[in-house]
This record gives C-alpha cells, sequence and structure tokens, in this order.
C-alpha cells in the first residue's frame, strides 16, 4: 500500500470515530456528564498544555517513565547478553525468569507501595519491572539468532571470544533490542500512568485523571487525560519505529524497500 | 608459510567427514581443493583455520603444530552477505582485522582504502555492504582478508554464488594477487574448470563419508594465464578431463 494511502485511510478511520463520539455525546442517548461530546474533550485537552499544574504533571510521569525505562535497559540488556551467551547461566536462571515473567505487573502495585510509598520510587520500581522483560527477552533471542558465519569469520581473524560477543553478537542483536525497547516503551507509560492513577496523590497524569473522576462532571478531565496518554504513547512509538529505521538500515525487511 | 597435513581425520559425532588427509602445501602454493558437494572440503578449511579442532592427526605450518585458530591467517567464504558484517562501512569491514595489530585509526583506514583500491573497489569506502554488488562484495571480502597481509589464505568457494563474468574477473584478481604476494592458498571449490585455471595443484577428494585424496595433480600450464587463450589449450583441456574424471568416478 503507498503510504499517502495508507496516511488518507488512518485520517479516515480518525474522523469517523471522531464523529460517532462527537454523535452519540450530542444526540443525548448517555448523559453529557458522563460522555461529553468529542468536540468538547478535544478542547479541554488542548485548553490543558496552557494548565501548569497540569504540565507539571505530564512532566512527572515522563521522568519517571524515561528513568524506569532507561534503567530497565541499563539491566536487561547486559542481563540478556550474559544469559543468551553462557548456557549454564541461562539454564540456572531460567525457571526463575519464567516464574516471574506471567506476574501481571499491575497486580504488583499494592505490594510495592506498601514498601516503597508513593512516590516516584514506587512508579519507577514497578516501571522497571515491567519494561525488563521485552527487552531481556529480546536480547537473548537476538543473541541466538545471530549468523553462525558472521562470528567465525571474526574468530578465523583471530578475535577472541570478548571481540566475538561486542564486535558481532551485540550488533546483529542491536535491532532485537530497540524492538524490546519498543514494546517496554509502551508497557512502561502504562505502568506509570497506572501506578499514579491506584497510589492517588502526587503529581502525574495518572494522578490528574484519578482526581477528576472524583469530581462532578469529571468525565470530560478523565477523557482529556485519556488523549494525553493515547498521544504521548503514539508519539513514542513512532519516534522509536523512525529511530529504528535509521539506525537499523541493513535488516532485510528495510533493505528490501531501500 | 608451508603448510601440513598428516594423516588428518574430522567427525561430527560417529559421522566420519574426512579420513587420513596427508598433504604438504608448500609456501606459495595455491592449491585447489575439489570434491563432490557433500565430500567435506568446507569441513577440512574449517579444520586448517582451526575453527573445529582435528579429531585425529595433525596440523602444522612451518613446522610449528596447529592448536586454535593460526595467526597470519584470512579466510574468504562464499556467502559474503553472511560474513560480511552489514552494520560496518565498506571500509570499516575491510579495516576491522587491523585492529588487532594495534593500529591507529587512520593508519587502519588508510590501509584499508589502499587495498580496496587494489581490488577495484575505490570510491565505495563509505557505502555499505549491501549496497553492493554481489561481486563488489566478495571484493570486499577478498581486501578484508588481504588487508592483514596473511601468511595463509583459506577461500571456500568464494565464487560459487556469482555469475560466470564476474566469477572470471575474480578468478583473475585472485592469480594476480597471488602472483604479487606470494601467499600460501588453499581454495576449495566444485567447479573443475576453475580448479584447473586457478590452481598450482590440485587435489580431488572421494565422495563421503570419510573423504579422502584421490588425485593429487600438479598444474604445469605454460605462460600467464588468460581466460580465453588458457581455456583453450590442449593442456588445460587434458588436465581438466582427467581432475573431471577422477571427481565423476571417484
Amino acid at each position: 500500500m503507498k503510504r499517502r494511502q495508507e496516511l488518507a485511510l488512518g485520517g479516515l478511520g480518525v474522523l469517523l470515530a471522531f464523529g460517532a463520539c462527537e454523535a452519540v455525546g450530542r444526540a443525548g442517548i448517555v448523559r453529557r456528564g458522563y460522555l461529553p461530546p468529542a468536540s468538547e474533550v478535544l478542547a479541554r485537552a488542548v485548553e490543558l498544555a496552557g494548565d501548569s499544574a497540569f504540565i507539571t504533571g505530564i512532566v512527572a510521569t515522563l521522568r519517571a517513565w524515561a528513568l524506569g525505562l532507561g534503567l530497565a535497559i541499563v539491566l536487561a540488556v547486559p542481563l540478556g547478553l550474559l544469559l543468551g551467551s553462557v548456557p549454564i547461566v541461562d539454564s540456572a536462571v531460567r525457571v526463575i525468569v519464567e516464574f516471574l515473567r506471567p506476574l501481571p505487573s499491575v497486580a504488583l502495585i499494592p505490594l510495592v507501595s506498601l514498601l516503597l510509598g508513593t512516590g516516584t520510587e514506587t512508579k519507577v520500581a514497578l516501571i522497571v519491572y515491567a519494561s525488563v522483560w521485552p527487552i531481556l527477552l529480546n536480547t537473548i533471542h537476538g543473541l541466538g539468532e545471530t549468523d553462525p558465519l558472521a562470528k567465525d569469520t571474526l574468530r578465523a581473524f583471530g578475535f577472541g571470544r570478548l571481540s566475538v560477543l561486542l564486535r558481532v553478537e551485540l550488533p546483529a542483536t542491536a535491532p532485537f533490542i530497540a524492538a524490546g525497547v519498543r514494546i517496554s516503551a509502551a508497557i512502561a507509560l502504562i505502568l506509570a500512568v497506572a501506578t499514579e492513577i491506584l497510589s492517588g496523590f502526587g503529581e502525574g497524569l495518572g494522578i490528574f485523571m484519578a482526581q477528576a473522576s472524583l469530581a462532578t462532571d469529571g468525565t470530560r478531565d478523565v477523557l482529556a487525560g485519556v488523549l494525553w496518554a493515547g498521544t504521548i504513547g503514539l508519539t513514542v512509538n513512532s519516534v522509536l519505529v523512525r529511530a529504528e529505521r535509521r539506525l537499523f538500515p541493513w535488516t532485510p525487511d528495510r533493505r528490501a524497500a531501500a | 608459510m608451508t603448510l601440513r597435513l598428516d594423516a588428518l581425520g574430522q567427525r561430527y559425532g560417529d559421522h566420519p567427514v574426512l579420513h587420513d588427509i596427508t598433504l604438504t602445501v608448500p609456501d606459495g602454493q595455491l592449491l585447489c581443493v575439489v570434491g563432490p558437494s557433500g565430500c567435506g572440503k568446507s569441513t577440512l578449511l574449517r579444520t586448517v583455520a582451526g575453527l573445529q579442532p582435528a579429531r585425529e592427526g595433525t596440523i602444522t605450518l612451518d613446522d610449528a603444530p596447529v592448536t586454535g585458530v593460526p595467526d597470519h591467517l584470512a579466510v574468504v567464504f562464499q556467502d559474503y552477505g553472511r560474513s560480511l558484517f552489514p552494520w560496518l562501512t565498506v571500509r570499516d569491514n575491510v579495516a576491522l582485522p587491523l585492529r588487532r595489530r594495534g593500529l591507529a585509526r587512520a593508519a587502519r583506514r588508510a590501509e584499508a582504502d589502499r587495498i580496496l583500491e587494489r581490488v577495484g573497489l575505490d570510491g565505495t569506502a563509505r557505502r555499505h555492504p549491501w549496497q553492493l554488488s554481489g561481486g563488489m562484495q566478495q571484493r570486499v571480502a577478498i581486501a578484508r582478508a588481504l588487508v592483514c597481509r596473511p601468511s595463509l589464505l583459506l577461500m571456500d568457494e568464494p565464487f560459487g554464488s556469482l555469475d560466470a563474468q564476474t566469477r572470471e574477473d575474480l578468478e583473475d584478481l585472485l592469480l594476480e594477487v597471488h602472483r604479487t604476494d606470494a601467499t600460501t592458498i588453499v581454495f576449495v571449490t566444485h567447479d573443475i574448470d576453475e580448479s584447473v585455471y586457478v590452481g598450482d595443484r590440485v587435489v580431488v577428494l572421494s565422495p563421503g563419508p570419510a573423504s579422502r585424496v584421490v588425485l593429487d595433480l600438479p598444474v604445469e600450464l605454460p605462460g600467464k594465464r588468460d581466460q580465453i587463450g588458457t581455456r583453450r589449450l590442449p593442456e588445460f583441456v587434458a588436465l581438466r578431463s582427467e581432475v573431471g574424471r577422477v571427481v565423476r568416478g571417484a
């Protein structure tokens, strides 16, 4: 499909959804306080951009998001390289990984809040916990996919095990790691907002939404917050997709397009 | 550098691949190893390269026993697409082996550019391998192999996936390099014509399992070789027929 066609169809989809929400809101099927028309939500979201308290909250959420995601990368990549290249360690740790991984991180919010309080530490800890898995597993998977011939080439030039890891396996795995980071970026945003909503005080986008939900006719503010969360997620994702294209132009699907 | 294989044997588990290979490749010789596919030609090369340990027998280089990857070795594989690193530019791919020599960055680059010019790739230094044609990519792999001035060059069907014209150009490039550098070269191929055209000597392996040497033939062709003239010589035709007969009959 052509890029222009894709954009046009995407735009059409957004317009239709927007129109449907607007119509439901205005038709009086539900009370306006429960579901305000889309245009009002959009106007409120734009208005919030000028609200310094709201922006401070957004910055707090994004700071926790970036810190948590950054820590997850710093932890997961070296650990993945270790597990992916030393089979003994991998066998020893695999059971623990497979036990912890399916635990829903949102379910840990009350426990971690109890231990760390309701501040940034809780948010960051939960973000790190949830974001580590996709990066870790993608790193291990990528290492396994490294072409043995590429490794042999470097070995035949007299390079040792560590050089092969750093000069062949790591760059060959980088596109997998980046894809893991992109998945984790979305998860981290979910955890940041969810932790704020459930912990209920402090500052952040989730706090704004939690407090708005308690106010009478607060639905408009809650939905405006949702709109902001969605926009942030969309922006982060497209920035990362672009970065991947720029950084790894050699991966087969992109090479075909070039 | 003189390469000596003494009763070399190789196996995968219980499956024998090579049996009792005894060969001496004198310094500066270009030895072609021919055989039907699956006869263990590549395994022989990988074993000499130290990428897998020999199960039986010994390998010596200038009378020193080989354990692991020997120094001053370079290898060119058939599959340039997998053996060149796509994240590096052509120049950085070629300069990579020089990192072990403790050369400064500028010196590495200068050396890489010099060798790229030699293989006819000047002007491609800043591109990436996957932006080049197959023939050019294999030239990059050859440049990378030559950059360290190896004393032993191993080539595993290096021109096997190239079109006829490109293959002939690269055969002549190899002969030119060999004339100038007098490197000891072991060249594995399944192409009988190619083995006679580039080789100083052709060795034929029997079909597996447990391949052994069934023909060891010096190639004595008059004058400098060229693609049209040499292939028409009666000596060339006779050698090719002999090798062909053994490969098919073996």
